[in-house]
Order: C-alpha cells, then structure tokens, then sequence
C-alpha cells in the first residue's frame, strides 16, 4: 500500500500548484514584516492617505500603535485625524452617502484587502495609475480599468499618459508616457508603495507578527513531545511479539 | 479511601466494567499499521472542533450585519482569538483529512465486511452529518463565499420537480440567503449536528467493540484463543494502543499546528481569498467552489450537462451527486470477494481501488476549477470530470462482478 500512497503524494503537487497560479501579471512585492520602519512608514502613508476616504473598521489605532513601536504620543499628534481615543476603530470621517455621491461608490473598507486580493495586487495596482480624460476623476488604472478611485499619490508618481495600440480591434497597452514628473524618483515612489503594501499585509492579520514565532516554539514543543511519546511506545511495546 | 470511593461508585454506576471491556480488556489485534491512528485522530479532532467551537461561540455574532465584523473581532481583539479560529477553521480540514484516510483504510483492509457492515453504516451517517456540519459552519463567517457557496448549494432543492423552490425557500427561510438562513445555520451548526455527530460517534464505537476490530490481514484474531479465551493475536487496547496513539497525536498535532501557525489559509485551500470579503448580494464571486472536502461530489454534479435529459441537465446533476453518496451505504453488499483485505486480493480489486482513489482526488481538484477550462492534458476540464463520474459509479456498481472474478491469494490463519 505504501505505492499507492506514492501515487497520491505525486498527484497532489501540480493540483495545489494550480491553485494559487493567477492570470493576472502581477508585479510581486518582497514583504517584511519584521522591517519595522517599513511597517511605519507604510502606517503613516495610510493614515494620511487612504484613510481619508476608506475604513479600516476592523482596525483600532491603538493595536496599531503598540504593534509597530509608535508611542501613544506619536500617534495622536501625527496619526489620529479621524479619532479622539487610541481605542478607537479606524474609521474615515468622510460620510458614505456623500463618497456614494462623489464617487458613485463607497470606497471598500482596506482591513482585509491584503488578504482578499494579496499583496502583490495591491503593490501593482497602486503603481498602475494613468491619466486618462475620459473618465470622472480624470485617471484610470490599467489593473482595474474604469475604477472610481483617483490617482491621490499622483504628486508623489508624478502624471503620466498611457499609450494604447489597435490590435485586431482591441485596445492593447504599449507603453506609458512620461508627463509632469513627480516628487518622487520611480525608485522611491516604488519603495514608498511597497511600504505601504507591507503595512496593508500587516493590517489585514495583525497576528501575523506573533505567528510564527510562537509557531516555532511550538514545533521545537511537538518535536519533544513526539520524541518522548515515541520512546514510551517502544518501551510498552516491548513485549509484543 | 479511592479503593472504597471506586466501590462505591461501581455500586451504583459500572465504572470499572465499563474500563475492562472498552480499554484494559478490549483485545485489539496487534498488527495495526498507520492507517489505524486515523479513528482516533477523528475522534480528537472532533473534541477540539467541540471545545474551539464554544470558545468561538462565546464571540461570535450570528446576525447578518455584524456576524463578519464578530470574526475580525475574534481575530484581532479577542486575547488567542486568532488562535481558536485557526484552529477550528484547519481544524474543519483536518477532521476531513482523518476520515477520509479512515474511509480508505476500511476500503482496503474489508473493514465494512461482515460483520462490521453496521459501523460501515453508521461511518457514513457520520461523513453525511460532518458535511452538513461544515456546509452549515462555512456560512457562519459570512464571508462573499459562504454567501454565494450557500445560495448555490441550497438551490440545487430548486431542481427537483414541482416542490423543488419551494422546498428551497423554506431552507432558507428568505427568498435568498439571509439574516433569517444565518441564524438557522447556525442553530444546526453549533447545537443539531454537533449533538449528532456526538451521539452517532458513540454508537460507532459501540458497535465496533461488540465485533471487535479488523486489522490489516482481514482475519479475525478471535479465531485463535488461548485457554483464557483471549485472543492469541490480540492485546489490551491499554495500554498498548493508548500510548501508540498518543504518539500518533503527536505526530498529526505537529502537522496540523504547523498548518494553524505557519500556513492557515493553505493558499486558499483552508481559508478562501473570497471569504475575506464580507457577504455581497451584488457582487458574485468570478468562481463559486466549496471548499476541497466538498468538491468531488461538486464535480460529479457539474459533469451532468446534458440538457436532452428529461428533467433538464441539472436535476440528473442532483440526483448523480447523491446517488454517490448513497452508493457508500452498500458497499458491504457490493463486495462479494471471500477475503477482506487488499493484501490478499487479487489484481482486479488492487487496480480498481487505486483508479477509484486517484479519481477521487482528480474529481476533487476538478470541482475547484473552471469546468471550460483545460487544467488537466487532453481534455476539458468538464470532460474530465464526466470520465471521474464514469469510474467513481464503475468501482461500485461493477464491484459485485470484480471482486467475485478476481483470483484471490490464501489468507493466513495468524496475523502477520
């Protein structure tokens, strides 16, 4: 029987191979969540940013704080816009009828995108804005074409065209077309992205950061323990023949 | 003073007989092998998924607007919340895992034969309750998968003719899922069906130790008895099996934590990336699949479609998926070979129980992916699975006439 185990064993790879393989291109972003300062400067350009029009309810500004080493102090004078208390959940000011009149939609709440679209999604999209006239706010975005939402980092990224090509009657991307440039080099607009997907990752499983440390105790535990409960197996088993 | 409190007790309640019959003096064969951790394993998994479930209970919310926000609740503020969900949510998993390898086990060493055919039975009650189990706990989260997983599951009752939407509506108690589905899901999710399972287990084992256990030969160790009348080939079940599966605790607690710290969404396998978005009437998940326990039954269902069937191609669906699952409740009558175990059958039995496992696992992938697609080589997808439907009914239907023609070896008069 142990051939058909084989058999099974060598089935089962490619079947799990396939299902996390994505059809989209997806740039992929290193993520670190024992890079602290990455963590923290993702939370600031979160607070200031994205959390001007989105909620992160499941969220409370305090774990967020403690987690990432940033003193209560800190917090309230740069981080608590939106909020009296550090117990308080990270909640947007902006009221949803009136994002549903500006932008047609309530901007999803971001606590658990990290996990619902992945990292990798969150980096490429956010580096995919283009300025495009004939949408409401101006910009598109090649990864979510049409979405409601504006480029609000374009002072960062800088503005810039996207040039498309005819291709058997489809719209095919070539190229993006440099415009006004930015505050920031590509490089740096690149790292201050993935800062801010890092601390997303964070967001969407604040556990994360405790996991696989207690994780690892736990496995040296087990090792012991299957040692020890082996040993005495042998022992009382002794004396069957 | 504990030798006058155990005879007082022992007047009033059978304490110490109970002891001798199922653990001290319950002789099991002593040639079990790996597959035979995976019963108790079930069983402890069934304990933690118990005590998880209440803890999480304590915390959770079943009503529709807040039942999401009550899970993120437990994973982020609840002090180790994060760990009693992993651990239940794997946990759903691991319980499938177990008996899935315990079912294979008794495929392959006759253990529904008679006279175990009433622990066969009751075995597939159980499997029957723990998918109903999980149905009903994966709506819980409401997440957009539990959402759209239910909507779809549930109107399958809309296929059978004349009261099928109605039949489907009172499941729901809504014209779609709702506030009023959730709450009775988990009703039958954290009081019906745990109260089931508990009581089904029970008989399981009660069954099983009036018989007493097969072991990897198929041969009854009862046979060959010494002057006391016990079994030559048997041994106490303590505190030989308690401490070899103690250690197969070990083994699979090691595994199944390594899952819970390292890896608890398994890349979607366990948690799907859908479920993290909450339940969203608008916005249809682009692939509604159940989670991986489910989907072989998934796939059979989805490889019925053809229209020209009377009926339409659907309600054949329906029906196909649950004759496979009523096939299971005769397989001890299907069997018809002399010998219980593969390791004295003959090749017809050996071929056909390996395409049947490989083919369970091919359906279950299948159920996971896109039916028009072409995942696999040669075909599409859906004909893949209508090939998997085609031998998941062949190993049993053809059963009777197999295992009658195979040459069979000699069975042994000891166990090995």
């Amino acid at each position: 029987m142990r051939k058909l185990l084989i058999v099974i064993a060598l089935l089962a790879p490619p079947a799990l191979a396939q299902a996390s393989s994505n059809n989209e291109n997806l740039d992929s972003v290193h993520i670190d969540l024992a890079d602290r300062l990455s963590l923290q400067k993702g939370a600031n350009t979160f607070v200031n940013y994205c959390l001007s029009c989105h909620n992160a309810a499941y969220m409370r500004y305090e774990r967020m704080a403690s987690d990432l080493g940033i003193s209560e102090q800190l917090l309230k004078d740069n981080l608590m816009f939106a909020a009296d208390k550090p117990g308080e959940l990270m909640v947007t000011t902006m009221a949803p009828t009136d994002a549903k009149q500006w932008f047609g939609v309530v901007p999803p709440d971001l606590s658990l995108t990290a996990r619902s679209r992945g990292p990798d999604w969150i980096y490429t999209y956010l580096r995919s804005f283009y300025h495009d006239e004939s949408t409401p706010t101006g910009w598109n975005n090649l990864l979510f074409p049409s979405v409601a939402m504006p480029h609000v980092l374009h002072q960062w990224q800088g503005t810039r065209t996207a040039h498309f090509e005819e291709v058997d009657g489809n719209k095919h991307f070539e190229s993006f077309v440099a415009g006004v440039p930015g505050q920031m080099t590509e490089s740096e607009y690149n790292s201050t992205i993935r800062d801010l997907t890092n601390f997303m990752v964070y967001l969407a499983e604040p556990a994360k950061l405790v996991r696989y440390r207690i994780g690892f105790w736990v496995m040296i535990f087990m090792v012991v323990f299957i040692v020890l409960s082996y040993t005495l197996k042998k022992e009382y088993w002794r004396d069957v023949h | 003073m504990m030798q006058s409190l155990l005879h007082w007790i022992d007047e009033r309640f059978p304490l110490t007989k109970v002891w001798q019959e199922h653990m001290a003096q319950y002789y099991a064969p002593k040639n079990f092998n790996f597959w035979y951790y995976f019963g108790s394993l079930a069983l402890l998994v069934l304990v933690l998924q118990i005590v998880t479930g209440i803890l999480l209970t304590m915390h959770y919310k079943p009503d529709s607007t807040l039942a999401f926000a009550s899970v993120e609740y437990i994973m982020r503020d609840v002090p180790g919340g994060w760990f009693i969900r992993y651990l239940h949510s794997v946990g759903s998993s691991m319980f499938f895992v177990t008996v899935y390898l315990h079912m294979f086990r008794g495929l392959m060493y006759g253990s529904h034969r008679e006279p175990r055919e009433l622990i066969w039975l009751i075995g597939v009650v159980i499997y029957v309750a723990l998918m109903a189990e999980a149905f009903f706990g994966y709506l819980l989260p409401w997440g957009n998968m539990s959402y759209w997983g239910a909507q779809v599951i549930v109107s399958l009752f809309g296929a059978i003719p004349g009261i099928g939407e109605a039949l489907a509506e009172w499941v729901r108690g809504d014209f779609v899922i709702s506030d009023a589905t959730l709450n009775r899901f988990f009703a039958f999710h954290v009081i019906l069906l745990p109260l089931l399972l508990a009581a089904l287990v029970y008989l399981h084992i009660v069954a099983l130790h009036k018989v007493g256990s097969n072991n990897p030969d198929g041969i009854e160790i009862k046979k060959n008895k010494d002057k006391d009348g016990k079994p030559l080939d048997g041994i106490p079940f303590h505190p030989y099996y308690t401490v070899k599966d103690v250690f197969g605790v070990a083994v699979f607690m090691m595994v199944y934590l390594a899952i819970v710290f390292f890896v608890p969404e398994l890349d979607g396998w366990f948690l799907e990336k859908d479920n993290f978005q909450p339940a969203d009437i608008l916005q249809t998940p682009p692939e509604i699949v159940p989670l991986w326990y489910l989907t072989p039954y998934y796939s059979i269902l989805r490889a019925v479609t053809f229209e020209w069937l009377p009926g339409g191609a659907k309600l054949w669906g329906v029906m196909a998926m649950g004759f496979a699952i009523v096939l299971l409740f005769f397989l001890p009558w299907l069997d018809r070979s002399k010998v219980r175990s593969i390791r004295y059958r003959g090749w017809m039995y050996k071929t056909m129980l390996i395409l049947f496992a490989v083919n369970f696992v091919m359906l279950g992938y299948l159920g996971t992916v896109n039916p028009g697609h072409v995942d696999l080589i040669w075909f599409k997808n859906v004909t893949w699975a209508q090939i998997g439907l085609v031998v998941y009914f062949a190993f049993f239907l053809l059963m009777p006439i197999y295992t009658k023609l195979d040459r069979n070896k000699p069975e042994p008069d000891r166990v090995r």
